[in-house]
């Protein structure tokens, strides 16, 4: 045990973690030259693309230092405040973490929050300054906001550039010298920690873990104390660039295992692996269910495509646990999915992946958080869709989830971002300079105003140099309405939201607006009306389409015109009607874009 | 069958223009040498070398000399056989008609080979030609008919545009007085479109024009179906009106799915089975015709394409839709096929069917396209 060293690295999106791990991999040659490909540790052609890690992943290296071999294991994790419960189940499962900086950008919201994350559980931390080769690096401010931010020594900061290969060496070493080695009773009761699973088409899911205490055997019995569901050890290992069976994976280190377990459901992050005989009487702490945050209806764009969209989303929730999902109907866009995600990112995401490998192009509805509802009789409601939401007259109160966002600023955009958080309905809790032109500001916000454009506009009013972070705080009471939409006198579900009292008026009034944009003119005018209940708040309309006929068609326009007839008529025939109003899909979406 | 020109020039750009032209007329000659080529290269696209229309269209061609003119119709008669009554219509614009009025014989060169002509004359009113960059005068636009007629040219036709985004419907009123004064056997007349890559274009992105309102447009239809049908026009296609006898044979084999052979940069030709057009380039037109090669694109046409392009020239006209013929097309029995949309289009007062022909309403015709794409035959139907 005492030459295991397990890590992860703390550094925010773009500050060169991925670049480093295959800095890290090749220097210790668990990867041959001819095998590297750039970002080795995200598989995802989505991971790769958005350049940003989306689910975890473990790697094994050896290392000989001082005459010893050493065995490191690199925990990955992911870099999104959407997927923070992983990272902190990664983060329980190392002894060390490498803090990365990028030397031109200095510390960001999000490496906060994980950094104190990773402090909080004792872990080992090994500052390094990053991209030192960049023209614009400012190396000795940035020591100074690392020097403060950890109370570590000036000359315990490694210099690295992991594009060009500086202080890779070093960063070994301190990772074998600063790191302890893991603790733990090798012949206690077997207690290891689920921090990943991964899909696996062909032998289910592939659970990666830590153990603790005790050691797992090939052809063991065991169990996932959370589910309580037992298995059998079919096949357990490391792993390297590709999996390395063994017959034990002994305390301290990091593997995989495989059962035959077929749903991802079944593998919850957080969850404890033990013995069926001589069990651990208590799971590892910090076990969470994750919840789902935000809430949206996911529906096909050609209606005769529910059962495949249903197959997708079955397929995409074996590799991904935290979407929950069940059937749903609505009169404007038919069968469909409420979806619930753990924040925007990780729906965009869900769509992505929808489209890109399995094909289907979907509609996806407004986005809600979920709203707890106190009736009248006393009876408490989760609700989020706006369809779930009672009748106002039976309504006591209504309370909504509250966070506690964390935004890290160069000075000069304080104004704006107060303006914006304070438009989104935030007070400010906190203002603190870490150093004289970098700024911590921390609010108290609604989590419904976050899931609009929030962060979109928080990267452009500040010229991308904001970062955001955030945790949930709890449910307090608001006063929120339904508003509906409604065209040509109909109700159109998929486009009612729920939103703030004193936003509603605007809000209404937006969507109208955006509406009439989207709307295609018809052969009669379109009444929009945005209503409260049964009270119109703002009204547009779309005037009647007079004409429908191109001046000419001559030898020369016929093929063009042919096409682009066929076109216009392919864009209608995926478009939803309500009462005799066609409604294109963008439309759907356009309340994602408003404000 | 049906030969086409197109003489890529023009001595100014109209700012709503989008057709192929350039104003550079330095290449004139070898394109013309181009075009005798492509002729003699194409002569056997149709199915029999006897030609009934010959059409010279543009860009301008009245920017033709009796030479160059004199080259093409030359050749034409070496690779086909011309029929002694053929429509040969000529586009020309008023500035080259009154202008030249100096010689002669000023019109002599279009009368020798030309026995139609027809007129861009567009607007009577000097601010619209001034916005649009007409290269005439509203003085010139009036006298230009006389001209022709003097030169003995009776077989005339006119365009005009309407829905200028500038002013009310009296000017659009007062032009189809004139228009109708002239007293010529027919006229063309459209609504005006704002094409992307023209000038109008260019400044309605800027907001420096107006979009023209749809309901505008219609309103000026109205009127111009109304005033040409009271003064014995009949409107034999949307936008084209002639006195009994006088439609335009030409123009009229694109609505019958007549073949036609393109010729120049940028013709289009069909043959039945399949549409081709040609590099709408002058300089590529010619380099590759100087190589022996013809620059062209074809477009076999599928089933469906064959029933979506006649159903969208053929219900533009008043001689409509054959639904024996379009069920040959499509190979199925249309009506069958498209019950629930006819039945639709018949309820909403836009499509009548008579004698197995379907037609469009007086109101239909504002909605042709959309009638037109609503029976359309798709792949994926
Ligand atoms: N100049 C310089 N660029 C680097 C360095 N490390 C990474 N980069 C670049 O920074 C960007 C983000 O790197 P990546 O490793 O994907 O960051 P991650 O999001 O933290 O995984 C990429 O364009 C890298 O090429 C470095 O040490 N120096
Ligand atoms: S409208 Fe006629 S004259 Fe004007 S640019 Fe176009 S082709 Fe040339
Ligand atoms: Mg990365």
């Amino acid at each position: 045990m005492k030459h295991i060293r397990n890590f992860c690295i703390i550094a925010h999106i773009d500050h060169g973690k991925s670049t480093l791990a295959d800095r890290l991999l090749e220097f210790t040659k668990t990867v041959a030259d001819r095998d590297m490909q750039a970002q080795l540790l995200d598989d995802m052609d989505l991971e790769r693309e958005r350049g940003i890690t989306i689910k975890s992943h473990a790697i094994q290296m050896n290392y000989t230092y001082k005459g010893e071999t050493f065995t490191l294991n690199l925990i990955d994790t992911p870099g999104h405040v959407d997927f923070s419960y992983e990272v902190s189940r990664s983060i329980a499962a190392c002894e060390g973490a490498l803090l990365l900086v990028d030397a031109s950008q200095g510390i960001e919201a999000q490496t906060i929050s994980n950094l104190y994350l990773a402090m909080s559980n004792d872990l080992v931390i090994i500052p390094v300054l990053n991209k030192i080769d960049l023209p614009g690096a400012m190396p000795e401010e940035v020591k100074d906001e690392m020097v403060d931010l950890l109370g570590c020594k000036r000359d315990e900061i490694i210099h690295a550039s992991g594009k060009e290969g500086i202080g890779v060496e070093d960063i070994l070493n301190a990772i074998v010298d600063r790191i302890p080695a893991p603790k733990g009773n090798p012949d206690g009761e077997l207690q290891a920690l689920i921090f990943d699973s991964q899909f696996n088409s062909y032998r289910g899911i592939e659970v990666i873990f830590r153990v603790v205490n005790g050691r797992i055997r090939k052809g063991d019995k065991i169990k996932f104390m959370a589910t309580g569901k037992e298995y059998f050890a079919e096949e357990i290992g490391t792993l390297r660039l590709d999996k390395q069976p063994k017959e034990v994976v002994d305390c301290g280190d990091v593997g995989y295992l495989i059962s035959g377990i077929k749903v991802a459901k079944e593998v919850k992050v957080g969850d404890t692996i033990t013995q069926t005989v001589q069990p651990s009487r208590q799971p590892i702490q910090g076990f969470e269910e994750v919840k789902p945050m935000v809430f949206a209806g996911i529906y096909p764009v050609e209606t005769n495509e529910f059962e495949e969209l249903r197959e997708a989303m079955e397929k995409l929730q074996l590799n991904d646990a935290a979407l929950v999902w069940e059937p749903e109907t609505s009169a404007a866009l038919g069968f469909g999915f409420r979806c619930g995600f753990l924040g925007m990112l990780h729906m965009e995401i869900v769509q992505e992946r929808l489209e890109r490998e399995f094909n289907m192009t979907v509609i996806t509805t407004v986005p809600s958080v979920r709203f707890e509802v106190l009736t009248t009789k006393g009876a408490v409601i989760q609700v989020s869709a706006p369809s779930e939401m009672p009748d106002p007259s039976s309504i006591e109160t209504i309370e909504e989830p509250f966070i506690k966002a964390q935004i890290i600023t160069k000075s000069e955009y304080i104004g704006s971002i107060m303006s914006l958080c304070m438009d989104k309905r935030g007070i400010l809790k906190n203002q603190v300079y870490l150093t004289a032109d970098r700024v911590e500001l921390q609010f108290d916000m609604p989590l419904a105003e976050v899931v609009f454009d929030f962060f979109d506009k928080l990267k452009t009013i500040s010229r991308g140099y904001a970062s955001l972070d955030y945790e949930f705080t709890g449910n307090r009471e608001s006063t929120m309405v339904k508003l509906d939409i409604m065209l040509n006198g109909e109700r159109v579900d998929a486009l009612s939201a729920i939103v703030h009292r004193d936003k509603a008026y605007e809000w209404g009034k937006k969507l109208c607006e955006k509406l009439r944009e989207l709307l295609p003119r018809q052969q009669f005018e379109i009444a929009i009306q945005a209503a409260i209940g049964q009270k119109i708040i703002a009204r547009e309309t779309v005037k009647a389409l007079r004409k429908d006929v191109l001046a000419k068609c001559y030898g020369g326009d016929i093929s063009r015109k042919r096409k682009l007839l066929e076109k216009q008529k392919k864009g209608k025939k995926r478009m939803r009607q309500v009462g005799n109003v066609e409604i294109p899909q963008e439309a759907f979406m356009a309340v994602l874009k408003i404000s | 069958m049906h030969l086409y020109l197109h003489i890529p020039f023009c001595r100014q750009a109209c700012h709503y223009c989008d057709f192929h032209f350039s104003t550079d007329l330095k290449p004139k000659t070898a394109l013309v040498e181009a075009l005798c080529r492509e002729i003699g290269l194409r002569k056997d696209y149709l199915p029999t070398n006897r030609l009934e229309t010959i059409y010279f269209g543009g860009g301008t061609p009245s920017l033709l000399t009796e030479a160059e003119l004199a080259q093409i119709f030359e050749t034409i008669h070496r690779h086909f056989t011309v029929a002694v009554d053929a429509e040969i219509t000529l586009e020309a614009n008023p500035d080259d008609l009154v202008r030249s009025a100096s010689g002669p014989d000023p019109m002599g060169r279009f009368r020798k080979y030309a026995n139609r002509l027809s007129i861009g004359i567009q607007s009577f009113h000097e601010p619209h030609l001034r916005l649009m960059n007409r290269a005439h005068t509203a003085a010139e636009a009036e006298s230009c008919v006389q001209r022709a007629r003097e030169a003995g040219f009776d077989n005339l036709t006119i365009d005009l545009i309407y829905g200028v985004p500038a002013g009310g419907h009296d000017i659009w009123k007062t032009d189809l007085d004139k228009a109708i004064a002239l007293d010529v056997p027919h006229i063309s007349s459209y609504c005006l479109t704002i094409e992307p890559g023209t000038v109008f274009g260019n400044w309605l992105s800027k907001g420096r024009l107006n979009a023209p309102d749809d309901a505008f447009g219609a309103e000026e239809f109205n009127l111009l179906v109304e005033a040409l049908t009271a003064a014995g026009y009949e409107q034999y296609e949307i936008s084209n009106f002639a006195r009994p006898g006088m439609e335009a044979r030409h123009n009229s084999s694109y609505w019958k799915r007549r073949p036609y052979l393109g010729i120049g940069p940028s013709a289009h030709s069909f043959n039945g089975l399949s549409r081709q057009y040609n590099i709408a380039n002058n300089a590529r037109y010619i380099r590759s015709l100087q190589k022996g090669e013809i620059p062209a694109t074809v477009e076999e046409l599928s089933r469906a394409d064959q029933v979506n392009d006649y159903l969208l020239t053929s219900l533009r006209t008043k001689w409509g839709c054959d639904l024996t013929e379009l069920t040959l097309l499509a190979g199925t029995d249309f009506q069958a096929l498209r019950r629930k949309e006819l039945n639709r289009l018949y309820g909403q007062g836009w499509l009548a069917l008579d004698d197995r022909t379907l037609r469009l309403t007086e109101a239909g015709k504002l909605f042709a396209d959309r009638v037109a794409a609503d029976l359309f035959v798709m792949t994926d139907d």
